[in-house]
């Protein structure tokens, strides 16, 4: 078992649990937090080699470094593994924003306790994107969401415990759906006659769910892990739990948490029921079009920066979910994209609005101005961020995007153009909101005396967000890289099976 | 051809920002302008090599015979979308970009020269040459794009530095409003752009700029004769990719944003807002030009924008105070005339006159509104305000500067010997040949054209002697030689550039054509500049109360022409009123309220219910009782009902 690479995803997470649990002082919580997610981050660096040179080799199958360890042998439960490009690329990004989260959560109250629960949350997200066994994986989806609701409940400022409550409760309200249709793909699962399984490869390939069956269950399991996308209209856990959480549960959260719905309902939701996804993407594609342009306009009129920047998100993601409903290769390596580009930015999105709200204690910007002149280096950060929401070349929101559009624009009939057009004017309203802030709350004069004694960025504060950008900026301009290893998981095999493109 | 060179003249300027960006904050000021203009300066040196070898080596690689050839020194692969869809980073060299390869280095170096002396002292100075890199880098790479989505790319990195460079004094609210504006007012037009490039590829299946116009009519063909709204697919394409050029050119209705640019420091608007970027959209569509000539329609409107707009921001800098609005509006007109002079080009006209008299008029314009410009900034540097009120008599203070303006202000005006009278002539010419109509309607504009900057040029120099001191200010004199020096190379560019036989090196089919004087048109041209120029020394060469007077009688049309026609106001009222009001404020409002509502209703009934049926559970034996019996009775009667 240990000698597959995959598992020390979860167990370095396991690990660094317990050695929190032993320790004394802030400064021992900080050496496992920085050792553990370094290791963590190196572990994905040297899978994504791994991966490419076993590629390069000439190996072919969908899914690589697969492993199977039975659990529980009555219902077929496994802990199957295995990973593609995709699943690499989100791995890769979880390690970087927990990586990240740790510096800008260096100075937390109760670090011990924090770092139990976010390390806790972590294993799951881990979890969930090297697993392929659908009850593991949403094992993994339930252990990722819980310690949300103690994160924000303790933690968090402002409304805490309405956020979330409103949070938790709206997403067990999406898994209630998702356990529906989970349950009802592995009752699905086989031909009659032959064992069920939870492990989507071998549903994938019985291609057993009838469709009627998948016109019931695809609503049920793209709901469900819609919900955690953002979707319109289930997407109002998502300003008030953004806006009350601490900065690096902001930061994991849309940065990957929110990942796990799109990956989901790419993985589970298209891939398990093509043919239902193909006849009802229509419904959907209406809902994440309007996230799309709602998201930017609330956006429009927020005050708070961390509404601003979760209605963004909401924006955002709909354009995942808006891309991988295109069903087709090009729009699919965009909405990856995109979950990449947007993980990155908007961790660094929060992280910066963190740090500006630990100086200033106030996140309204109409009480703020000119923090330019106050504190540059956050501030620069702070407009490279803005530049990659809003699509600058050479940052990674742009290839996403153009991506996604290009991908969309493939379909010729006019409901598809319609909304591809109404997606695209997304990328006005985005300069729009992200102006807006930037003009008032960094350019201008400043708005409040006392705000001239604040200090800049700490040398942990300029890692963290270092990285971040770095990372936006290697996206933004090698994006074939990337791209690459993210198409090649969508070529051949997964799209004869889709029998689509 | 070996591929350093062009290498260079991108990797340059870009390493430069990236220097001066990440290490300035360490750097000297002076360490940093020096560096960034000593790598301007190379690039100047690699960019003049290359586009000399491309016009005079004969290399059988760009020419073929009396042929001019596209040659494309490097294309990488940058982002592959699908099998045929690219987008690749490569170096196209061709007439029209060799042209640009002087145009911009040339000014990109003049400015940052100009600027040792302009910008001295101020905070952020390396911030500045950065920017002015990363802008450097940004055009030229538009400039040699290979395909429309390169050209995409390095569109945007333009406008993204133009919004950096306009927002430099971030403090000023104005600059912050301006920079906004510009950057806003492009990317709406970019997302027309955007979608035009959308509808090329999808049916022309490439990006490639060598492919579509090559074979225009294979474009064509695979449109299916496609039609949208009874227009065919091909005039939506190259009306919404022109409605991309609009924005970056400021042609009217998207012009709005360039006045306001001039928030900028001056030699930035010298450099963006004058020469370079702003002619980006005028360069897009040359660059489409053989796909522009397949749809009448869409040339049509090319013509129309560009004679309304010339005509529209003629007026208006007959009456703005502010010198360097007045220099904004003639530089919205000018490049309008440019839009023009492509609209009436038609290959069978000599040649494709039209497109070489406006590839000329772009040259030219470049360097005499860049030499303008500086010029400008050079007097706003010696009385520290941008208002000719506050100026007058100059022309003794400022003896280079007076000097170097006046020539500028010819060349504008279309005086010969100086460049501007030769390519005007030609685009003059070139609407003549189409229809008299845009003929006389361009001679008008160019009559306009004169008046107004004499206007400017009497009120600044002339008007009345005012000794400064007496009055408690600062002398003016001369700028140091830091900013003299480029203008006086700029006005002796100006001068002589005209003489350039241009049709031997810029055509629209890569033949030679030889330009010969279109005598009637010219003299006409000459005559309608002079009477510009004489009416408006006759106005303001001495003070006096005519100008005044004349704007009383026809005060509304002063008024409305001052306001540049209420565009401004007409736009905020959308923006603030329309869209903020009444799109925004509303769905944030739907989000809270119903959306949101929804969700807190089910919670609260969810809490309801629950309080409401506690009761039920309340552990007291009696009331169980009571449920109990009450439970059996009506089971009792329910089955008495249906028995019976």
């Amino acid at each position: 078992m240990f000698s597959n690479i995959l598992i020390y995803f979860v167990v370095i997470p396991v690990v660094m649990l317990g050695a929190l649990a032993l320790c004394r002082d802030i400064k021992q919580i900080r050496a496992v937090a920085v050792t553990g997610s370094v290791a963590l981050t190196a572990l994905s660096v040297w899978l994504l080699v791994e991966y490419l040179s076993l590629r390069a080799a000439g190996e072919t199958a969908e899914m690589l470094f697969m492993g199977s360890w039975s659990w529980f042998t009555p219902l077929n439960i496994n802990l199957a593994v295995g990973v593609d490009g995709i699943s690499i690329a989100m791995l890769l990004l979880s390690s970087i924003i927990l990586f990240t989260g740790s510096f800008a959560s260096w100075e937390i109250p109760q670090p011990k306790e924090f770092f139990l629960w976010l390390i806790l949350l972590s294993t799951g997200v881990y979890g969930f994107f090297i697993s392929i066994d659908l009850f593991t994986m949403f094992m993994f989806y339930e252990v990722a969401l819980i310690p949300m609701y103690l994160l924000i409940g303790v933690w968090g400022s402002g409304n805490k415990n309405y956020s979330a409550m409103k949070l938790t409760l709206m997403l067990m309200g999406g898994s209630a759906f998702l356990m529906l249709g989970l349950i009802g793909i592995y009752y699905h699962s086989a031909p009659a006659g032959q064992p069920l399984t939870w492990n989507i490869l071998e549903i994938a390939k019985n291609d057993a769910i009838s469709h009627g069956w998948q016109t019931f269950l695809f609503p049920m399991t793209f709901v469900g892990f819609g919900v955690l996308g953002a979707m319109f209209p289930f997407h109002t856990w998502s300003p008030d739990g953004h806006a009350s959480a601490p900065t690096a549960v902001s930061m994991l959260h849309a940065g990957v948490l929110m990942k796990l719905g799109g990956y989901g309902c790419f993985r589970v939701a298209i891939f398990l029921m093509p043919q239902a996804a193909n006849e009802l993407a229509w419904i959907f594609l209406i809902l994440t079009g309007i996230s799309v342009v709602y998201g930017a306009f609330s956006a429009c009129v927020q005050n708070d920066l961390k509404y601003i920047n979760a209605y963004s998100s909401v924006s955002h993601c709909g354009l995942v979910l808006f891309a991988i409903l295109m069903l087709n290769t090009t729009a699919m390596t965009g909405a990856i994209m995109q979950m990449l580009s947007h993980g990155l930015m908007t961790a660094l999105f929060f992280a910066l609005i963190g740090m500006i709200y630990g100086r200033t204690h106030t996140r309204d910007i109409r009480e703020m101005g000119g923090l330019m002149q106050i504190m540059p280096y956050l501030s620069v950060c702070y407009v490279i961020a803005g530049m990659a929401s809003l699509g600058l070349p050479g940052l990674s929101g742009f290839v996403a995007e153009m991506t996604i559009f290009v991908g969309s624009f493939e379909h010729a009939d006019l409901f598809h153009r319609c909304f591809t057009i109404a997606a695209c004017c997304s990328i006005v309203i985005t300069a729009v909101y992200i102006l807006r802030v930037v003009g008032k709350l960094l350019y201008g004069p400043v708005q409040d005396d006392h705000h001239r004694s604040l200090t800049d960025a700490t040398w942990w504060e300029r890692l963290s967000t270092a990285t971040l950008i770095v990372c936006v900026a290697a996206i933004g301009c090698f994006p074939n890289f990337f791209a690459d290893l993210i198409r090649f998981t969508f070529s051949p095999e997964i799209f004869t099976v889709l029998g689509m493109n | 051809m070996d591929a350093t060179i062009p290498v260079l003249i991108l990797a340059i300027p870009l390493f430069m920002f990236l220097l001066l960006g990440l290490g300035g904050v360490k750097m000297r000021p002076l360490t940093a302008g020096v560096l960034g203009t000593l790598g301007m300066g190379a690039v100047l040196v690699l960019s003049y090599y290359t586009a000399f070898n491309y016009y005079f080596s004969g290399n059988p690689l760009f020419v073929d015979g009396t042929d001019r050839l596209q040659y494309i020194v490097f294309n990488t692969t940058w982002l592959q979308f699908t099998d045929y869809l690219v987008i690749k980073l490569g170096f196209l060299l061709d007439p029209i970009s060799a042209m640009m390869l002087i145009v911009i280095p040339t000014i990109s170096f003049m400015v940052h020269l100009y600027s040792l002396g302009y910008m001295h002292g101020e905070k952020g100075f390396q911030r500045y040459y950065a920017f002015l890199s990363l802008f450097s880098f940004s055009m030229l790479g538009l400039v040699v794009a290979t395909n429309i989505f390169q050209m995409y790319i390095f569109w945007e990195l333009v406008g993204a530095s133009s919004f950096l460079l306009i927002g430099f004094f971030y403090t000023l609210p104005s600059a912050v409003a301006a920079c906004k504006k510009a950057f806003i007012v492009t990317r709406f037009a970019d997302l027309f752009f955007l979608i035009g490039i959308l509808v090329l590829s999808f049916y022309s299946e490439t990006f490639d700029f060598l492919s579509m116009t090559q074979h225009p009519e294979a474009v064509l063909e695979s449109m299916h004769g496609a039609m949208f709204m009874g227009a065919s697919v091909m005039t939506w394409a190259l009306v919404l990719i022109f409605i991309g050029g609009m924005g970056k050119s400021a042609m009217m209705p998207l012009h709005i944003w360039l006045p306001d640019a001039m928030e900028g420091p001056t030699p930035v608007s010298a450099l963006i807002h004058a020469a370079t970027m702003v002619v980006a959209g005028v360069y897009l569509v040359a660059r489409l030009f053989p796909l522009y000539l397949l749809e009448e329609a869409a040339l049509m409107i090319v013509t129309v924008v560009g004679c309304v707009t010339a005509f529209y921001a003629a007026v208006v800098a007959c009456t703005q105070i502010d010198i360097k609005r007045v220099l904004a509006f003639s530089t919205i007109s000018q490049i309008a005339f440019m839009m023009v002079s492509l609209g009436v080009a038609r290959p069978e006209i000599h040649h494709g006159l039209g497109y070489m008299a406006s590839m000329f008029h772009l040259f030219t314009h470049a360097m005499f509104k860049g030499l303008l410009f500086l010029g400008a900034g050079a007097l706003i540097h010696a009385v520290h305000s941008n208002n000719y009120t506050q100026m007058g008599g100059l022309r003794k203070y400022m003896p280079i500067t007076h000097i170097t303006f006046l020539v500028g202000c010819l060349a504008i005006a279309g005086i010969p010997p100086f460049a501007g009278f030769f390519s005007k002539d030609e685009i003059v010419s070139a609407a003549f040949e189409l229809h008299w109509f845009w003929g006389v309607w361009l001679l008008m504009v160019a009559g306009m054209t004169a008046f107004y900057m004499f206007r400017l040029y009497f009120l600044v120099f002339w008007w009345e002697d005012r000794d400064y001191k007496a009055e408690g200010l600062h002398t003016p004199h001369d700028s140091p030689w830091t900013m003299s020096l480029p203008l006086i190379i700029l006005a002796v560019i100006s001068t002589v550039c005209g003489w350039i036989d241009f049709g031997k090196y810029v055509t629209f089919d890569g033949q030679e054509y030889n330009i010969h004087m279109n005598t009637p048109i010219a003299i006409t041209s000459v005559c309608v500049a002079l009477i510009g120029i004489g009416i408006a020394a006759k106005l303001y060469m001495k003070k006096n109360d005519n100008p005044r007077a004349m704007a009383d009688s026809a005060r509304w049309l002063w008024e409305a022409a001052h306001h540049r026609f209420y565009f401004d106001e007409m736009y905020l009222f959308i923006t603030r009123r329309i869209i903020f009001d009444g799109i925004c404020k509303p769905i944030a409002w739907f989000d809270r309220h119903i959306i949101d509502g929804t969700m807190n209703g089910l919670a609260l009934i969810t809490n309801k219910a629950s309080v409401a049926i506690k009761g039920f559970q309340s552990g007291k034996v009696q009331m169980y009782i009571w449920w109990y019996l009450i439970g059996v009775l009506v089971l009792a009667a329910v089955t008495a009902v249906c028995v019976l």
